[in-house]
């Protein structure tokens, strides 16, 4: 029986640095996010600790000599993960952490086997060094080190050029329909602007039969499948064209054919759905995986923890991308949580995790595709936790100004602007250049404006769809309502909207 | 099918006070050894899992120790007869089961989910209302989970407490975009959970756990569904009508028996679902009776009987003689030694019944 006891990671000294295989580590202050190590190894998490490699039930260990008391006596408990190069770090492992307990005397429980100590020891609440954050690319569009990632290395123009041409329509989109609501055109909208990476990286990096429970500020994914800047105007005016019938607020988007399962405001709901997809698409043998987003915030709803362990035990092909933009409306992260973000968690849960860059969209990129491929072809859970930054507002309701400073918010925008980072990528792999840029804006600006115009004249939703679809079929309670509400209608004309045909 | 159906209360072996039986071992036996057509509750609600199970590839039984047959045995034989992957464990977390249902059915399964007991449905909540019941209207009919299926048991046990005991159905009554169905016998069970498994809509299916083992009747064995939204008169009368659900029409069933004695003449009418309701059988009975007296376990305030009241006050105004009579469970998280005063007995039924006529 393969055992999955997990011991909490935080108390972990890992002081040994010569024995981990991520090369190059540079602190790179994040700003509200404190300090944050990067690292240019796409090894997971996981990799801090010895598993022996090979081997289904490991010994799970974790690396470095200091910690104080016995750590193989606190931490001697079995783990399963089938480990994703750590092979290194296990040759380099002091012996005296790779013996058993001399006494060797273990608590066989429901559970599987402990070991038993004499020491008292409370497992630690901080972590000595937080864990630290893959990235591929520096601020100024540099690889950090020569990476041999495959995913990087079979990137093709074609798709990296296409990759920023959606980030810059992304971007744009936000600016115009944003500037569309402050015009009173459209009554809501929220910006993704900061996350574009995220958004287009994680798409590009996933397949078209990977089912999608969004959050609210993924629209990149439905750009990358091929959702229209059309359709999207449709939805943000709630007109005849919108796939919603203009029953939810603008920006609730969703596509059936692209696999974008309809947005819906509460938080997190969407996590649990998310593993009874994956367990569908399990029970189907599907080359495909679930993928739900989500932000810092959510982590604090039940629905997040109820969705890490139903997809930890379930063993269900999902990815959980948080992007983690130090924001939930207001609520700065330190007054969310007290773990080391959100990467930590998942362990907690027996689920392999990574902390990327999310403002680099080569990492994103190569982790996404790396834990697709773990997630279908091992049927696991993933997490994925993408550190970014929130540049706009938190929607059009909210002038976050008022909690925030502003240099922070332009620092983020200007210095760490993820488009930016990838499109010196770009033209430095002579992909792109400032007559491409041109060419790309002047065209989306064109669509965008034109996607408002035709979208603004589009009629609203019949008042039959008010009551259709509240049930597969029309029952009799709302039959009676229909017809009750076109009498008064008949009445009282004036006091409904004149653009709902009848 | 329906009218083929022994009538409620012929077939039931009623037990007056309200105890849980103890002796399931017994009990269980019992039916064994019948023939196969006599069957309690959960017998009858497990072979329409079998039958939701043999005749859909597609459809999933999970829920908290379901696996080993459930804490009140309904799933009992389902994980060895179809696999660990369509009937199993999940971990102890309503949100979740219910979250994961909705995922499920979302990709065109039947999700059939259990919830131990009614009473810790709330945890789901948010998924129900906001989710579930929401998920295809939001959509525009892109997508929907009209394959899910929540049961739950329900009600009075004698012993319960506040946490073993409770009605919430009125909770979820508010809520357009599901529907809520509650079966008062074996037969009635079985039929309906098959329709909630089928229908295109996601259902709330409370089971009340009092008669799991204490109702017994004749159960057809062959795969059968009862309409939904569609009441039924199981007792035809000329004085009053009688209108409730599940578990409570039995004792509704015994005041209209004393209230013959007294020359009263009682109509009782089985809702079965709650919402959407059959409005239209209700309203047709009180135009002719003239008098309405609606029973529910739940707290009398806010419960699904002021919805009735309303309604049938809204269409037969002219028609009634006498206010409509509310008897239902008191304005008092549900009580431990103070169940029998909670309660809406017999008699206290038989007395509304009486005074109703009287007024």
């Amino acid at each position: 029986m393969l055992v999955r006891t997990m011991t909490i990671l935080l108390s972990i000294r890992l002081s040994s640095r010569k024995i981990i295989t991520h090369q190059n580590f540079q602190s790179k202050s994040l700003g509200f996010l404190g300090l944050v190590n990067h690292n240019s190894s796409v090894s997971s998490y996981s990799s801090l600790f010895h598993c022996k490699a090979g081997s289904s039930s490991s010994t799970f260990m974790p690396i470095g000599e200091s910690y104080p008391h016995k750590p193989h006596a606190l931490l001697g408990t079995l783990y399963s993960f089938l480990h994703y190069k750590s092979t290194e770090a296990q040759n380099q492992l002091e012996p005296q952490y790779t013996h058993e307990d001399k006494d060797d005397q273990a608590n066989d429980f429901p559970g599987g086997k402990v070991s038993f100590t004499s020491e008292m020891t409370f497992i630690s609440e901080t972590p000595v060094k937080r864990v630290p954050c893959f990235r591929v690319l520096d601020d100024n569009g540099d690889p950090i080190t020569y990476s041999n990632y495959e995913q990087i290395q079979q990137l093709s123009k074609e798709v990296a050029v296409k990759m920023y041409n959606n980030m810059v329509t992304l971007q744009m989109m936000d600016t115009v329909f944003y500037e569309a609501q402050r015009q009173g055109r459209i009554s809501f909208y929220i910006t993704t602007m900061g996350e574009e990476a995220i958004n287009i990286a994680s798409a590009a990096a996933l397949s078209i039969d990977d089912l999608i429970l969004p959050q609210y500020r993924e629209p990149g994914i439905l750009l990358w499948r091929g959702f229209t800047l059309k359709e999207f105007a449709d939805q943000l005016f709630g007109n005849q064209a919108d796939h919603g019938k203009g029953r939810q607020m603008p920006v609730h988007y969703g596509s059936n054919k692209l696999n974008y399962i309809t947005i819906s405001s509460p938080i997190a709901t969407q996590l649990p759905q998310a593993v009874g997809v994956a367990y569908s698409l399990k029970m189907d043998r599907k080359d495909a995986c679930a993928v739900t987003y989500f932000g810092d915030g959510t982590t604090s709803e039940g629905d997040f923890h109820a969705a890490l362990n139903f997809a930890a035990v379930m063993e269900v092909p999902i990815i959980f991308i948080c992007r983690n933009n130090g924001w939930a409306i207001s609520t700065p992260t330190e007054e969310q949580f007290r773990s080391d973000g959100i990467v930590v968690k998942g362990p907690a849960y027996g689920m392999r995790s990574i902390r990327v860059d999310g403002n680099d969209a080569l990492a994103v990129y190569a982790a996404v595709h790396t834990a697709r491929r773990m997630a279908i072809s091992e049927q696991r859970p993933v997490l994925i936790e993408a550190l970014t930054y929130r540049v706009g507002h938190h929607s059009t309701s909210d002038d976050s100004t008022k909690y925030r400073p502003v240099d922070e918010i332009e620092y983020w925008k200007k210095s760490r602007n993820p488009v930016n980072r990838f499109r010196r990528w770009v033209e430095k792999n002579g992909w792109w250049n400032d007559e491409d840029e041109l060419e790309l804006r002047n065209s989306v600006k064109k669509q965008l404006l034109q996607a408002i115009q035709v979208a603004e004249r589009i009629p609203k939703p019949p008042l039959a769809d008010l009551f259709s679809d509240v049930y597969a079929n029309l029952p009799s309670n709302l039959h009676e309502q229909e017809k009750l509400l076109r009498e008064t209608i008949k009445e009282h004309p004036q006091d409904y909207p004149s653009d709902v045909p009848m | 099918m329906a009218t083929a159906l022994q009538r409620f209360g012929r077939s039931f072996i009623l037990i007056s006070k309200r105890q849980f039986s103890n002796s399931s071992t017994s009990c269980e036996k019992k039916i064994a050894q019948q023939s196969g057509k006599s069957l309690n509750l959960y017998s009858a609600i497990n072979q329409a899992l079998h039958i939701a199970l043999e005749t859909d590839p597609r459809a999933y039984v999970f829920g908290e120790d379901v696996s080993f047959g459930g804490v009140f045995r309904c799933t009992t034989g389902l994980a060895d007869r179809f696999g660990k992957n369509r009937v199993f464990n999940t971990p102890l977390c309503e949100q979740g089961i219910v979250g994961f249902g909705i995922g499920l059915a979302a990709m065109g399964n039947r999700a059939i989910a259990e919830i131990q007991f009614a009473d810790y449905i709330y945890p789901a909540f948010d998924q129900i209302v906001n989710e579930a019941a929401k998920f295809r209207y939001r959509s525009g009919n892109q997508f929907n989970c009209g394959g899910l299926t929540i049961r739950a048991p329900y009600g009075a046990v004698g012993h319960g407490g506040h946490y073993h005991s409770q009605s919430p159905e009125a909770f979820f009554c508010h809520v357009p975009g599901i529907k809520v169905v509650v079966p008062r016998s074996p037969q009635q069970a079985k039929g309906l959970l098959l329709s909630c498994i089928r229908d295109p809509n996601p259902v709330v299916f409370f089971e009340p756990k009092w008669l799991y083992r204490l109702a017994v009747e004749e159960v057809p064995e062959h795969d059968y569904m009862l309409p939904l939204s569609e009441a039924e008169v199981i007792r035809e009368g000329s004085d009053i009508t009688l209108v409730g659900w599940g578990a409570q029409l039995s004792i509704m069933e015994q005041a209209c028996l004393d209230a013959e004695k007294s020359g009263i003449s009682c109509e009782l009418i089985d809702l079965k679902t709650l919402i959407p309701w059959d409005k239209e059988t209700v309203e047709a009975s009180v135009k002719k009776t003239g008098r309405l007296l609606i029973s529910h376990e739940a707290p009398v305030t806010g419960g699904f009987g002021a919805e009735i009241s309303a309604s049938i006050v809204e269409r037969c105004f002219l028609r009634l003689e006498a206010p409509i009579t509310r008897i239902c469970g008191l304005d008092t998280p549900f009580p431990l030694v103070f169940e029998p005063f909670y309660m809406p007995t017999k008699n206290k039924i038989l007395d509304a019944i009486k005074s109703t006529v009287n007024y």
